[in-house]
């Protein structure tokens, strides 16, 4: 089960690397890991992306809200959230497959941000699977370099996760 | 009017307004600064120990006996690196300690500078939480935020990391102790849910066939009193953890002595076939449930706990109640006695055959704490024999540290502890080398007390430089050294998994004469080989003529001998192996 768990931490030197160590000590699995510092900036926010089963997300955000400098932990995934990750991806891009790359570019709502007369660089937003979606549209033999950024989360509506 | 002092006089005035008596310590050049201000003033005392280890694991035993936080202070790179061990320790039993370690100057960090370590980091794994110094003037707020972090909510160490440029005797700052301490996002419960109380108070009154489990958590929680009361009031039988031993008193009948892996018959078998189980402090670690999918198959739980991240790590929890062992049964008290006038309950009569279950399976196989009364002088001795005679000579009064292995499973089964805090051991981590240190962390908190470390010649070995500090110091401690000459615990499961092929775990030729080794520490060493010359050697060791003298008897034991009950593994918490060639 893919979890999508948000959290505010102090910012602090040190604490980020309480976090990840966290979840390295424990066996659980980043597979993304976003942080930056929030409007108020004596905490950071961090979405972490991992998988496991109901009882491992549990011990999960137990573990993580035991961390002294941890404010507060939200699953996201418990209820209504938007989640979205930005993607630049370098497109060898050549002769006639350039037309075909503007398309699939457009379709998948994204933009050409850098274009040389090889290549594009394709800035693209949206929830993970969308970014997926995209890779394997355009085909792994046209993609030169992907930098994704990993998951940011919020919860819908009234659901705040703040101090 | 302000104090300007220097970071060094700072965090040791902190110290004294925290009400610190010991610290132990071993100095070195990143800790000069500190080391100076120690040395110009006289109400916190220093212990210079051998080892940064033992340090760590006298404030460790200091913290177990008193509830007090132990104080460290080492010095950078191995100083540092010598004390995870016992910071580790510490960690896993949650036992509050401040460790200061001095760390290279600010400039240098990052410089592989000599004896430069991240402490911070590495620390961090076994640590409740860390501070880095920045400047002097943080000094005071962070010594308070790392007593109230260490000994609130679940205690555990707190690593402060102290660059020499923090300490410099030329840069002062204003001084004022905080008076307290808030943390927006450390806020540990000190209460439990009234409505889940009420609940378990409920599950309780009707329980046919209950069982109390407590653990450290008792004895940590200062709850042990309001156990004992609550348990009488319900006519219940209590087992208690390793970490719990002592939280009811071993010689009181409803007493079913340690549960787990080397647990008695009766603890076991009841914690199997009981329809509830009241946890309070303990954890359900791998050493007391055998296998969880196998666990207590017909219990309702209610597990009582101040950390949440225990409830449910390991069983799944019917009740939970997050909160401290003091509080909770404070509020469940009342309640209890309410629901018990309500409805005539618990039913007495399924408490009775319960209790004749119980006393059953005592009869059958529980533990034989008369092994001297049979012996004939010229018997070889064996370990429970070593321990009933250590239990007749100080009769349940003496504080007792172990070490780790068979010599320590051998006194949580045969040493009656009849209070808390008097049974010092490395539960959670196992660290051999703990015993002495510890015991000596305890003669430093109370100089007049009987203070016994049941150790094995294996694990003494790790920290018996500090005979030196003990003769230093001039601590009475009574070494009882169960010499099997080989690693104990080790051996037994070679004979018991490994086809009797001892790897690695004997060393007959090589041991020391343990009597004149301590005797050239300047301590009074002791030799029992027959069962007939234990009673008088325990007795001498701990006659007036050596009250001020630290004992070490070097007993040794049949090294044949397994400790029994042991849990089979992938098991049920009722299958056991109960001698070489019986199981049940």
């Amino acid at each position: 089960m893919r979890r999508i768990i948000a959290v505010l931490l102090e910012n602090e030197a040190g604490a980020l690397s309480r976090v990840v160590g966290l979840f390295a000590q424990r066996n659980y699995n980043i597979e993304t890991l976003t942080v930056a510092p929030t409007e108020d900036e004596t905490l950071s926010r961090l979405t972490v992306t991992t998988t496991g089963d109901a009882s491992k997300i549990e011990q999960i955000t137990k573990q993580l809200n035991k961390l002294i400098e941890v404010v507060k932990v939200m699953d996201l995934t418990d209820g209504d959230h938007v989640e979205r990750e930005l993607m630049l991806v370098k497109l060898r891009a050549e002769g006639d497959k350039r037309d075909e790359l503007k398309r699939t570019t457009d379709i998948f709502r994204g933009q050409i941000i850098d274009v040389t007369d090889a290549t594009y660089t394709v800035q693209l937003t949206g929830p993970s699977g969308k970014l997926d979606a995209f890779i394997r549209a355009i085909g792994k033999t046209a993609v030169l370099e992907v930098v994704r950024s990993g998951v940011s989360g919020i919860g819908r509506g009234e659901k705040i996760l703040s101090l | 009017m302000t104090e300007h002092l220097s970071g060094g006089d700072m965090l040791i005035r902190a110290l004294q307004d925290e009400g610190v008596d010991y610290i132990f310590g071993y100095p070195g050049g990143a800790a000069l600064h500190i080391y100076d201000a120690i040395f110009r003033q006289q109400r916190v005392e220093h212990i210079l120990v051998r080892h940064e280890q033992a340090a760590t694991h006298m404030a460790d035993g200091y913290a177990r006996a008193t509830g007090k936080p132990g104080v460290v202070l080492v010095t950078s790179g191995p100083g540092a690196t010598n004390a995870i061990t016992g910071i580790a320790t510490a960690y896993m039993d949650s036992i509050p300690m401040i460790v200061i370690s001095g760390q290279v100057a600010t400039d240098l960090i990052g410089t592989d500078a000599f004896q430069e370590t991240d402490m911070v980091g590495v620390s961090r794994p076994v640590v409740k939480h860390s501070f880095m110094v920045k400047s002097a003037a943080e000094i005071p707020m962070i010594v308070k935020k790392a007593f109230y972090i260490a000994t609130s909510g679940r205690p555990g160490p707190v690593v402060i990391d102290v660059p020499k440029d923090t300490t410099d005797p030329a840069v002062t700052a204003a001084y004022k102790y905080p008076k307290s301490v808030s943390l927006r996002s450390y806020n540990p419960a000190t209460k439990g849910h009234t409505g889940q109380i009420r609940r378990a108070v409920e599950a309780l009154a009707r329980a046919r066939r209950p069982v109390i489990y407590a653990g450290g958590g008792v004895v940590q929680g200062n709850s042990a009193e309001l156990l004992v009361r609550i348990a009488r009031r319900l006519n219940f039988p209590v087992t208690t953890t390793l970490m719990g031993l002592g939280a009811y008193p071993s010689t009181d009948r409803q007493c079913l002595g340690m549960l787990g892996m080397h647990g008695t018959f009766e603890a076991n078998n009841a914690m199997h076939a009981s329809d509830l189980i009241f946890a309070i402090g303990a954890r359900f670690d791998d050493r007391v449930t055998n296998n969880p999918k196998k666990f207590c198959p017909q219990a309702t739980i209610i597990h009582v706990d101040i950390d949440p991240a225990s409830i449910g790590k390991i069983i799944a929890v019917d009740i939970p109640i997050v909160g401290p062992a003091r509080a909770v049964l404070e509020e469940m008290e009342p309640m209890l006695e309410q629901e018990l006038t309500k409805h005539a309950l618990p039913d007495a009569a399924a408490l009775q055959d319960w209790w004749k279950q119980i006393d059953g399976w005592r009869a059958q196989h529980g533990l034989n704490h008369e092994m001297l009364a049979g012996a004939k002088a010229g018997d070889p001795v064996l370990p429970q024999q070593a321990v009933q005679a250590l239990l007749e000579v100080t009769r349940s009064e003496a504080y007792v540290t172990s070490d780790v292995g068979q010599h320590q499973m051998f006194a949580a089964q045969y040493y009656k502890f009849d209070a808390p805090r008097r049974w010092i051991n490395s539960g959670g981590l196992g660290t051999m080398g703990f015993g002495l240190p510890a015991a000596m962390g305890v003669q430093f908190a109370f100089p007049n007390a009987t203070v016994a470390c049941v150790t094995g010649e294996g694990s003494f070995m790790m920290n018996m430089q500090e005979l030196s500090t003990c003769l230093q110091y001039g601590l009475p401690i009574k070494i009882v050294n169960l010499n099997n000459a080989a690693l104990g615990m080790v051996k037994q499961w070679q004979d018991m998994q490994y086809g009797g092929r001892h790897s690695q775990s004997t060393y007959r030729d090589a041991l020391p004469d343990f009597v004149k080794l301590v005797e050239s520490f300047g301590h009074v060493g002791m030799l029992v080989e027959r069962v007939g010359d234990l009673m008088p050697a325990m007795t001498e060791a701990f006659s007036e003529k050596n009250r001020k003298r630290l004992v070490f008897l070097d007993v040794h034991v049949d090294p044949e001998e397994h400790v029994y009950p042991m849990a089979i593994k992938g098991g049920s918490m009722r299958d056991m192996f109960l001698s070489r060639s019986e199981t049940n």
